[in-house]
């Protein structure tokens, strides 16, 4: 490969419209173990030329050192993604590893989670932040307890897009028969989780072959009864989740901090012309757009917990000396209000009527991630959007029996149990379901002694409550 | 997310991808950049006393940007703090003091020097500080009381950084326990710390190189001079070209020429290589960067070639 050649490839994506309006894709994979995650994440790396000469280099000297003989050119592409001293010493990965790559059209982050110790904990965090998840089933053993395990949680959790790669389809002679036969398993376990079918996530199924290539990145010659895209087309062209939930109507700001420089205007700004005089009593609300979009003009609630929602109209979005007409998820902005409220850190900022009022009482899925195991009575934290308040483990309603999905009898939760609980917090907020409101429907249980983080939570309606019911305010 | 995509559906999207990007959708740069924002203002909102990690180079630099941004018209509300080997470049350090005075910041410096002077560090044989640069980063995090320090450091330079999360907590040592670290979810940054420990806190940790280098491009963002080509007295070591200063002198066999360099990372003049390049203005480097084939720390940072597992060994015991 010349480099005056990559350059001007290089200088042509730059200067065209593809790679300055790339968008950001997160996906997370998962798989249990031996079905070859890390050579398909090898290999997508490897295909999509994100593999830089040295690190390829590195990769194919301790291939030969270690006596493989696999396809790539006698490189074992799972070394790609081996992290640690400790884990390439004892052949395991510890935790989560994120990599990095491009193509024309996109920018991917990739959350590569290890599939055979502690997957709950792992798949809830790879597939929290991820737009996409790719489970890998071996075409030889077709739909595990595993799988069923994987797809519960990332149904769980919400994610919008989850790919099922069905790998090593070369070992079964790229047999369709095979594929149906799994894909078909696929989607009947789809269907009795509510995957694919209630207009939350879709579920896609392709047949790979992650040691020669087959539909990674090319559409493969050796299976030609399979119409769909590569994995990699199908990564390119799913919209991210962020992009979804931009176009909700249910706005959703949770105030970061007050910007009030009142003396303490910036120096540089002063330099480069801004109007002190303007300025001296500029007062804006820094934040996250979480969900939907805002426009100038718009008639938001302030919901400041413990107190009677407000309601004003949004006059001013300010990005760094910007004045914007419009923002959307996930922008970070100022938003400026009409009326002089006391709104602080904690508040959130939402299109008015879309919003229920604080609770103090919260009902929750609640993914344990700690060995110290939850015991009704406890006192933990909770951190809900930018808020963080005490509570009390009221009850612990059962566990769910990730393989049959079905709620068994529990009164504490373990290290990579998934339950339901209710717990009593000492100050009341804005919660939401987790179904329709992704960030401000999840929170973290947080040990108040040591900090650590214990669990990740998903917020259910109170019981009684209609699922769609939203409280105008 | 309203409608069910299949299979088929996606093949003709695949097919009709002309179709006009809608304006709601953000670039790749403007959601990293906004991700960072929301992360310096979390910690700012939770942290008693944060303060950046800044050298002047690359990385700290977009840092500081990100920082004016996320609290414009105010100016950024914490201190920078720089580890000074001794060796730096001093068009770097002429840069980092004209930044912090346009910006207004307080600088706290730690010196590597002071504490081989006082018999606090020795000096290694093979002359490179940036090991040495751990003590006094941890006694100056401890004298000031920082409960986190922002770093720009990225998850695609490194193995160990690839595992590392984004708020990352350090012991009473400053010490990383890469088997031990809190799960990251959603973007909810859990940043408790007891009396002792602190955070290090990555914002641009989901960064590419390109990325920084387009950003840079895109807000037209100063930058020391020996980023871009420049001619410059050099002499080969270890595969790449080190350039001629009082602390790093070649041997009687290594022949001195003049060749047009730049650096990709700037750090510790004793460790730090230049790559052969015509790169002059910010384009041309994006350009070279987005054709290159040899990460940055392979090419340029002979500390990081001691052993596989260098990054990790440092982190570890407390590095940036």
């Amino acid at each position: 490969m010349s480099t005056e050649l990559d350059a001007a490839r290089a200088a042509t994506l730059l200067d065209d419209a593809p790679l300055k309006d790339a968008t950001l894709f997160r996906f997370a994979t998962a798989g249990s173990v031996d079905d070859g995650k890390s050579t398909l994440v090898g290999r997508l790396l490897h295909d999509s030329k994100a593999i830089l000469a040295d690190q390829l280099d590195a990769v194919a000297r301790t291939s030969a050192d270690r006596g493989f003989g696999g396809s790539a050119g006698g490189i074992d592409l799972a070394l790609l993604t081996d992290g640690l001293r400790a884990e390439r010493e004892q052949g395991i990965t510890i935790d989560v590893a994120y990599r990095y790559f491009a193509t024309d059209r996109r920018s991917f982050i990739l959350a590569d989670c290890p599939g055979h110790v502690q997957y709950t904990k792992n798949t809830v965090t790879g597939a929290s932040t991820a737009d996409a998840v790719i489970v890998l089933i071996d075409a030889r053993k077709g739909v595990l307890e595993q799988t069923r395990r994987h797809l519960s949680v990332l149904q769980l959790l919400r994610v919008a897009h989850v790919i099922v790669a069905v790998n090593k389809i070369d070992l079964v002679e790229f047999s369709e028969s095979v594929f149906r036969e799994i894909e078909a398993d696929v989607q009947q376990v789809g269907r009795e989780l509510g995957l694919g079918s209630d207009g939350i996530a879709d579920l896609l199924v392709i047949p790979v072959s992650a040691l020669d290539g087959d539909n990674v990145v090319d559409r493969s010659d050796r299976t030609p009864w399979y119409e769909g895209p590569a994995l990699l087309e199908t990564l390119e062209s799913l919209p991210a989740a962020d992009e979804l939930e931009s176009h909700l109507e249910s706005f959703r700001f949770p105030v970061q901090l007050v910007i009030r420089p009142q003396g303490a205007l910036a120096p540089d700004a002063i330099a480069g012309g801004l109007d002190v005089e303007a300025y001296r009593d500029y007062r804006a609300y820094a934040g996250q757009i979480t969900e939907g979009s805002v426009k100038l003009g718009d008639k938001v609630t302030v919901l400041t917990p413990g107190q009677g929602p407000r309601t004003t109209t949004v006059t001013g979005i300010d990005f760094a000396g910007a004045e914007l007409t419009e923002a959307v998820a996930p922008q970070s902005v100022a938003i400026r209000l009409a009326d002089e409220f006391d709104v602080a850190r904690g508040d959130t900022i939402a299109a008015a009527g879309t919003i229920r009022e604080s609770s103090a009482d919260l009902y929750a899925a609640l993914c344990w991630l700690s060995p110290k195991p939850l015991r009704e009575g406890a006192k933990v934290l909770v951190k809900h959007g930018t808020r963080t308040v005490q509570a009390l483990v009221r009850n612990v309603s059962g566990k769910l029996d990730l393989a049959t999905f079905k709620l068994e009898g529990a009164s504490s939760l373990e290290l990579n149990d998934i339950g339901h609980a209710q717990l009593r917090l000492a100050a009341p907020l804005p919660l939401e379901n987790y179904l329709h409101h992704r960030r401000t429907g999840a929170f973290l249980v947080i040990d108040p002694i040591d900090g650590n983080t214990l669990a990740a939570g998903l917020v259910n309606d109170h019981p009684g409550d209609h699922e769609d019911e939203r409280y105008s305010i | 997310m309203s409608t069910q995509i299949t299979n088929e559906d996606l093949e003709l999207s695949v097919l009709e991808s002309d179709t006009p990007v809608p304006a709601t959708r953000l670039s790749s740069l403007d959601t990293l950049e906004s991700e960072a924002i929301h992360i310096i203002r979390e910690v700012v909102a939770e942290f008693e006393k944060p303060a950046l990690l800044f050298s002047g180079g690359k990385d700290s630099v977009v840092m500081l940007h990100l920082a004016t941004k996320a609290f414009w018209p105010g100016k950024v509300p914490f201190p920078v703090l720089h580890v000074d080997t001794g060796h730096n470049f001093p068009e770097v350090i002429d840069f980092r003091d004209r930044t912090v005075e346009r910006l207004g910041l307080k600088l706290v410096v730690g010196s590597v020097q002071e504490f081989i002077d006082r018999g606090e560090l020795a000096e290694r044989a093979d002359g490179t500080r940036n090991p040495l640069q751990t003590i006094p980063l941890l006694d100056a995090i401890q004298s000031n009381k920082f409960d986190a320090v922002f770093g720009g450091g990225r998850r695609d330079e490194d193995k160990a950084r690839a595992k590392e999360r984004i708020l990352s907590l350090r012991d009473e040592f400053g010490q990383w326990d890469p088997r031990n670290q809190r799960p990251e979810l959603w973007n909810l940054y859990n940043g408790r710390h007891t009396v002792g420990q602190h955070v290090r806190a990555f914002p641009i940790s989901n960064w590419t190189e390109l990325d920084v280098w387009r950003y840079i491009e895109r807000e037209n963002i100063e930058l020391p001079g020996l980023y871009y080509a420049h001619e410059r007295e050099v002499f080969a070591r270890d595969g790449m070209w080190r350039a001629v200063g009082e602390v790093s002198q070649p041997l009687d066999t290594e022949k001195v020429i003049t060749k047009t360099v730049r650096y990709r990372t700037v750090g510790d003049m004793s460790c730090t290589g230049a790559v052969e390049s015509d790169a002059a203005t910010v384009r041309d480097v994006v350009i070279e960067v987005a054709a290159s084939t040899i990460t940055e720390r392979g090419a340029t940072r002979a500390d990081d070639r001691i052993s596989e597992a260098a990054m990790e060994d440092r982190k570890k015991d407390g590095y940036f």
